[in-house]
């Protein structure tokens, strides 16, 4: 413990030097621009960055790899309040509150508790980081695709609270999303589903086409329909430009819960960083004091995902640090800078390098901060974006959507494709469907079928196999009590009821 | 003229000059397909080439474009069809999409294309958990001949290049390729993590991939596909197990379908200084890729061997229909 400490005084010495400064704030900065356009991730970003550092010197490169990699995480989350484009998948459960939380002039309120909460979450995360890695590594290892088929059941759950007020039109929406997550390749056997020839369908659909699409796309072509009919009036404040006694009150807790969730899933191999921005959104919306704003723009629904989604990105270095395996695209590219320098992440990367690694948890401390200093500032600057008027403002998103999409996937089918997810995102809304299930189904459908899978082959058939593990087991439980609980509830409510 | 049009002429003014005699050859504008996403093995090998093709003054500019999917299925696709006779391209392939192109039944076959050379290659690896009873390849080989199902593998994706070789393993060691117990994961990451957690009995991957695990004593492996040992590399080959089982991941080059001869020998001298030029061997070093240049007709030829090779793996194994 105390040695740890050392590492880390000796690793903050290290990126505090003012060139390593400058890498962590070029890292930010860059990370939180490509995160704000839909499409261009923090993965591409560093791919595209890696030959331009080959040679600068390592520690400074991998500083400014992490910046990017907060800050990605971190901008996807404002275009999903301001104008309902998540920049990320993991921004999706922020864009459903924080979204309508612009429209009633708190986008203020909105950015400022996702900065807070990020810059909280990402702060605990890295002190998790630091001092739980390699016990919590020896855990994820642990984890085999029947304890991940438990963990998608957990998650299917909680997608009801994503539902609105009818179960049917919210199974059917969940439905639709299954169904194109079957769409391509199927990963066991090799063999090709639902592409109809289409070699562009092979790879499946891409969730954030289907989530810029559905949301953006959608609203855009929804609000242009009724204009005529009801102009919907924004006003970009109204209230408090900045978090109230009330917000912060509100705020706090949620923030620490959505740290729970993300850290130890965003450490698993297969964990990712959606999932937990939808446990935390789904625990949010069964613990608040105020359910009734649930859906038209509660503080709690933007603080919790928030949180959880910068605090899975800690957790992905968990075991990119002790085992070097990379958990997502982003920690596969910083994999490849940090080979690039002939070194190997893994468990010899502590006792060879230490001035490396602690110098890059340090950095990540210090990125936090300038995240925050950067961000702040500018809350006040984002939501005059809302005071354009609308026409104007839905032809920038529709610019702005296609340009992300066209910058990730060169191709027409994946432009048809954003089209026709715009008019199906219009008519779901027309006709009163929930969007969020859908990409929540295109998410977890295709991670809990090849999982389940995986284990029945693992076990030969045997279907045993997905409660003997102790955590799978657990994880079921869970999702069996949360699932006929509320029924229960319900039914004693009634009989108690009955008694009076 | 529209500038991209300028800049076609130019290609062709450059061409045309480099046809007339190698001296010109600096005269080279290229443009590089990598078939698939930024950061891969291929998007990697052609940004290696645009690096030291313009470092050794062998091109003046070399523009790499990235058009992912489907294992290379729909670069190639493009590819055959957008870049026909311009003797000014060049696309990355290798392996993986021999398998590809053959599971996607794509109407795209490598034979149309115009082979250049071959460039690199990786040698793989069987590992074991460390704490896993199996010792040696002969073990392995002894439980997959005692009940093959009950061996479980994981590796890369489905038809991949560690998938063709478990069928391959079980071939050498006389059990039914058909029924091996093959478990694809998405990425390294994952699959490294079944290993270690021994959810499986043995993981296949490229060597680079799990050497520091291997090192560290976390994995131990059983063998390795080269002919013979590697310099530095403590694993025994197959091959001395008495297990013939030879394969590398290799990486290549090809050229555009319908070049003339001339075209063809511009870019494959191109090539070919390249891979002699030192920053080639800096890259290859500072990567850990193994240098297995192979150019003209023997590319051609090995080009041809290794489809009808993992041709017959796939259909073996029943991931692409005879």
């Amino acid at each position: 413990m105390i040695d740890t400490f050392a590492q880390l005084a000796h690793g903050m010495a290290v990126a505090l030097q003012p060139l390593n400064l400058l890498y962590a704030l070029i890292g930010v900065f860059l990370g939180t621009a490509v995160g704000v356009l839909p499409g261009i991730g923090p993965a591409l970003t560093v791919a595209l960055l890696l030959p331009v550092t080959y040679k600068l010197d390592p520690g400074g490169s991998l500083i400014m790899f992490a910046g990017i990699y907060y800050g990605g995480m971190y901008g996807g989350s404002t275009t999903a309040i301001l104008i309902n484009t998540p920049g990320e998948s993991a921004s999706m459960a922020t864009a459903l509150e924080g979204n309508k939380m612009a429209k009633a002039g708190r986008g203020g309120p909105a950015l400022a508790t996702a900065a807070i909460g990020s810059f909280v979450a990402g702060t605990i995360a890295t002190i998790g980081l630091a001092f739980l890695a390699p016990w919590l590594v020896d855990f994820a290892v642990r984890f085999g695709p029947e304890d991940y088929f438990a963990l998608m059941c957990v998650a299917f759950v909680t997608v009801s609270a994503t539902f609105g007020d009818s179960p049917i039109r919210g199974l059917t929406s969940l439905f639709i999303g299954l169904t194109l997550g079957l769409i391509g390749i199927d990963k066991l056997t090799g063999q090709a589903r639902l592409a109809f020839g289409i070699p562009e369908l092979l790879d499946g659909v891409e969730v954030t086409t289907l989530a810029v699409g559905l949301f953006a796309v959608g609203e855009a072509l929804y609000v242009a329909s009724r204009r005529h009919h009801a102009e919907e009036k924004l006003e970009p404040v109204r209230g408090s430009l900045w978090m109230t006694r009330e917000d912060w009150k509100r705020s706090w807790k949620p923030w620490l819960r959505g740290t729970m969730f993300g850290f130890p899933i965003g450490a698993l191999p297969a964990g990712g960083a959606e999932i937990p921005t939808f446990l935390s959104y789904s625990t949010e919306k069964r613990l608040t004091k105020h359910p009734e704003e649930f859906g038209k723009g509660a503080i709690e629904g933007v603080a919790g995902p928030e949180a959880a989604n910068n605090a899975s990105a800690a957790g992905t270095l968990v075991p990119l640090l002790t085992l070097g395996l990379p958990t997502s695209a982003t920690a596969a590219m910083m994999l490849a800078g940090f080979q690039q320098y002939g070194l190997n992440p893994g468990p010899l990367l502590f006792a060879e390098r230490p001035d490396l690694v602690w110098g890059l948890i340090a950095s990540l401390f210090i990125a936090n901060v300038m995240l925050l200093v950067l961000n702040l500032p500018l809350v006040g600057l984002w939501v005059r974006l809302l005071a354009i008027p609308q026409p104007w403002l839905y032809a920038g998103i529709l610019a702005f959507a296609t340009m992300g999409t066209i910058a990730a996937k060169p191709s027409v089918v994946e432009l048809s494709m954003l089209a026709g997810f715009g008019v199906m995102g219009f008519l779901m809304r027309r006709f009163d469907y929930p969007i969020a299930p859908v990409v929540v189904g295109l998410i977890l459908g295709p991670i809990a079928e090849s999982q389940l899978r995986r284990a029945l082959q693992i076990s030969l058939g045997d279907p045993l196999t997905l409660v003997q593990s102790p955590i799978s087991a657990t994880l079921l439980a869970i999702a069996l009590i949360a699932l006929v609980a509320p029924f229960v509830l319900k039914g004693l409510g009634r009989f108690k009821a009955n008694e009076d | 003229m529209t500038p991209f049009q300028k800049r076609l002429f130019g290609a062709a003014v450059a061409l045309t000059l480099a046809a007339a005699g190698a001296a010109h050859a600096q005269q080279l504008e290229l443009k590089l397909m990598a078939p698939a996403a930024p950061g891969g093995g291929w998007d990697q090998t052609a940004r290696s080439m645009q690096q030291a093709l313009v470092a050794a003054k062998i091109a003046r500019s070399v523009q790499v474009t990235n058009v992912p999917g489907a294992g290379g299925s729909v670069g190639i696709a493009q590819f055959v069809n957008g870049a026909k006779g311009d003797g000014n391209q060049m696309m990355v392939n290798g392996f993986v999409m021999v398998g590809a192109l053959a599971m996607n039944k794509s109407p795209v076959t490598l034979e149309q294309v115009t082979p250049i050379a071959r460039l690199t290659e990786e040698i793989q690896v069987i590992v074991v958990p460390a704490n896993s009873p199996l010792k040696t390849a002969q073990d392995l080989a002894a439980a997959v001949k005692a009940d093959i199902a009950k061996v479980t593998f994981a590796g890369g994706s489905a038809g991949g290049v560690d998938h063709v070789m478990a069928a391959l393993f079980a071939g050498a060691v006389g059990a039914d390729a058909k029924k091996i117990n093959y478990i694809p994961f998405s990425g390294g990451g994952e699959s490294l993590a079944a290993i270690l957690g021994a959810k499986v009995s043995a993981g296949i991957s490229g060597l680079s991939e799990y050497e520091g695990q291997i090192k560290s004593g976390k994995l131990r492996a059983l063998g390795v596909t080269s002919e013979k040992r590697i310099a530095g590399v403590d694993i025994p080959t197959f091959k001395e197990q008495g297990i013939d089982l030879v394969l590398a991941n290799w990486r290549s080059v090809v050229a555009a379908p319908g070049i003339t001869p001339e075209q063809r020998k511009t870019l494959s001298d191109a090539v070919e200084k390249m891979v002699k030029s030192d920053a080639w061997k800096d890259i290859l070093k500072q990567k850990g890729w193994e240098d297995a240049y192979l150019g003209g007709d023997a590319f051609a030829d090995f080009l041809k061997k290794e489809t009808t090779r993992v041709t017959d793996v796939l259909k073996s194994v029943g991931l692409v229909k005879s």
